[in-house]
């Protein structure tokens, strides 16, 4: 489904739009590389091949819009502003880490950008989500909450409990269910027992979505609308957005569940980055070289965030015990 | 026959033989085979940590049930499952996620033999994975098990050897009553030790004398015991002996093994990888003071992590886990407590 809407994006949104699933994506690869070098400690889940899902979303939302993100949220964090030399020294666990080294890859946050947090508690975001969308209408300013959730997150109850909760209340809330395919190993088309999880949407009276996630443009058009109606008073809707994910599902995951040359195939085919060069150079929005100079930029930049995490300050053991309480 | 087996292999093993022997037994839980409705291979994973792989091959789809990420379904249905003619194997991938079905446990399993009068049976068991040492961060490194032990009516198995794990989960299996089984995830390739090859069991509230010595009682759990026998070592070296106490099973707790103990050594130093406050180093060391005092020679140290959450930097998570050093130094200090 594209309606064609974001086609109509200033030039500069359409750069950003780029420079964002670039970044995403060439942080990706490269955190891939280091963890398979024996440099990345932890548990590291790649959203490579999902770019057009975090920036879709998140190009329609500003600082003051929240998000709650998931265990696969650098995309997320990036879509939503985090700094990338942050979140690269956060993965290294440096001291001065986007969370002073004591979350890692898979609690990562800032909230002055309005990201609420990564989360490695399957369904830990929806019920946040609905607090940050009762806090905007309670105080009338107009802002939204966007939760992330996988296909396998969509069968939490936490994630039910809090679609009707937001329902009830008409929350500014919009639940994007990210459609991988997979759940760690087990299938979306088993374990989501009415098939697609767009049909929910109606069993819990609010619109509902469903757009190809490798087609930024889709996306967007999707997540504008439901953004337009959370932001005017029209409470939650439902996006899921269909696609693929190019690794497994955490660095060292052999993927012998998936299918022959699948991954392979959706690089080959849907990657989401060429998708979106061929439709912008086609209708001549946006010229080659423009595209180019981002991919040389965003290397640069992801080398130097790389650089900057390895001779980054070490914690030290004193910082163990800071942060516990706050200071009252 | 014995042969030397990881606890993950000591727990394949037991799984393969419980389901065997009872066709009551079944398991359900995220993965636990892996690959379900996916294109490539069927029991791909055994479980994210392949303990369990290789069952549903051999005993099915319908007694190993690969699961939605559904915890409150997964640990209630083993529980009414368990109340209705069958004895479940449930899985909870980590502890931490414990949060989302808790109700499930505490107000539904733990309740109903004594609520109902004694009359309801829930043969459950709970598998979870505890623990620091994967850099895994806040979320997925924890030792909740003190939590569960608060609570009546729930039994806590917490195995530090091979031959324990294989033991205990054959026992845990054929109880009538609900057990939690914390298995420390960096023990299942770090621990390995002599295990026969046919199906025992180890009673429930029987702690294991790891050591014996008669300067100082160290009771441990879990990884904890591992370390505490490195700091008994390196103290041996200076003629300090300690004695280590393995509970194996803090609820219900083998108070009069630990008691005996700390009669002969006269000194307790307990470790315990759990946060610090109300953990089971705390209820220990209440127990001796309140039942042992006449015997303390020294007073009681207890070893634990700061009472922080487990931090993701390497650095910071080696200072969190209690250490061989900072056992030896508690027990030196019982040692050389001049009153
Ligand atoms: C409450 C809870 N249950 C289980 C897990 C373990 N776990 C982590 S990611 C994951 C799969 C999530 O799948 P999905 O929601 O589809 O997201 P994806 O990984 O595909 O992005 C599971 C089962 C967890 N972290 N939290």
């Amino acid at each position: 489904m594209t309606t064609g809407a974001a086609l109509q994006l200033s030039r500069d949104k359409l750069l950003q739009a780029y420079r964002t699933m670039r970044t995403i994506r060439d942080f990706e690869e490269r955190v891939h590389e280091e963890f398979e070098a024996g440099h990345l400690p932890g548990f590291v889940h790649l959203y490579a091949g999902e770019e057009a899902s975090a920036v879709g979303v998140c190009l329609n939302l500003d600082d003051e819009d929240k998000i709650c993100s998931t265990h696969r949220g650098h995309g997320h964090c990036i879509a939503k502003g985090c700094d990338v030399t942050g979140m690269m020294k956060e993965l290294w666990g440096a001291a001065d880490g986007l969370c002073a080294g004591k979350g890692g890859s898979m609690h990562i946050a800032d909230l002055s950008k309005g990201m609420m947090g990564a989360n490695a508690i399957v369904g830990g975001g929806p019920p946040l989500a609905c607090g940050a969308a009762l806090a905007a209408k309670t105080l009338k300013n107009g802002k939204v909450a966007v939760t992330f959730t996988g296909d396998g997150g969509s069968n939490q109850g936490t994630t039910f409990e809090s679609m009707n909760f937001a329902a009830v209340f008409d929350l500014p809330v919009i639940f994007v269910f990210e459609n991988n395919g997979y759940a760690e190993s087990t299938a979306s088309s088993w374990s989501v027992a009415c098939g697609d999880i767009v049909n929910r949407a109606e069993a819990f009276g609010m619109p509902g979505m469903q757009v190809d996630g490798f087609d930024f443009f889709a996306v967007h058009d999707a997540a504008a609308e439901a953004v337009e109606r959370a932001r005017t008073g029209g409470g939650p809707s439902l996006i899921e957005v269909k696609f693929g994910r190019f690794y497994g599902h955490h660095e060292g995951d052999n993927q012998s569940y998936r299918g022959k040359d699948e991954a392979a195939n959706l690089r080959a085919n849907h990657d989401c980055l060429n998708l979106f060069r061929q439709r912008v150079t086609e209708a001549s929005l946006l010229e080659s070289a423009d595209l180019d100079s981002i991919d040389t930029e965003v290397a640069a930049l992801i080398d130097r965030a790389v650089q900057d995490a390895r001779s980054a300050p070490r914690p030290t053991p004193e910082q163990l015990t800071t942060d516990v309480y706050v200071s009252y | 026959m014995a042969r030397t087996l990881s606890m993950r292999q000591a727990l394949s093993e037991a799984f393969h033989q419980v389901m065997e022997e009872d066709e009551r037994v079944i398991m359900l839980g995220e993965d636990i085979a892996g690959g379900k409705g996916a294109p490539g291979d069927q029991d791909a994973w055994g479980g994210d940590m392949g303990i369990t792989k290789g069952l549903q091959p051999r005993f099915g789809e319908e007694r190993v049930l690969d699961t939605p990420i559904s915890e409150s379904a997964i640990i209630g249905s083993a529980v009414g499952a368990a109340t209705c003619g069958l004895r479940p194997i449930a899985e909870l991938m980590f502890v931490d996620f414990m949060g989302v079905c808790f109700d499930q446990i505490l107000n539904q399993a733990a309740k109903f033999r004594y609520m109902f009068g004694g009359k309801a049976e829930t043969p459950v068991v709970i598998r979870t994975q505890i623990g620091a040492g994967y850099n895994a961060a806040a979320q997925h490194s924890q030792c909740l098990y003190p939590i569960f032990a608060h609570i009546p009516g729930i039994k806590c198995v917490v195995p530090a050897s091979a031959y324990d794990a294989k033991g205990l989960m054959i026992q845990a299996v054929r109880d009538d009553d609900p057990v939690i089984f914390f298995e420390h995830k960096v023990m299942y390739d770090e621990v390995r030790d002599e295990v026969p090859e046919e199906p025992y069991t180890i009673p429930f509230g029987e702690a294991n004398i790891v050591r014996d010595g008669g300067d100082c009682t160290i009771v441990a759990m879990a990884r904890m015991v591992h370390k505490a026998k490195e700091a008994a070592d390196a103290l041996a070296k200076d003629g300090i002996e300690c004695e280590i106490i393995d509970p194996r099973t803090i609820s219900p707790l083998d108070e009069d093994t630990i008691l005996e103990s700390v009669e002969n050594t006269g000194r307790l130093v307990v470790v315990d990888e759990a946060y610090p406050r109300c953990n089971m180093a705390t209820d220990i060391s209440a127990l001796v003071a309140q039942q042992g005092f006449a015997d303390l020679k020294a007073p009681i140290e207890m070893v634990s992590p700061p009472h922080v959450p487990v931090p993701f930097a390497p650095e910071l998570e080696e200072a969190f886990i209690p250490t061989p050093e900072g056992i030896a130094k508690a027990v030196r200090k019982t040692v050389g407590y001049a009153g």
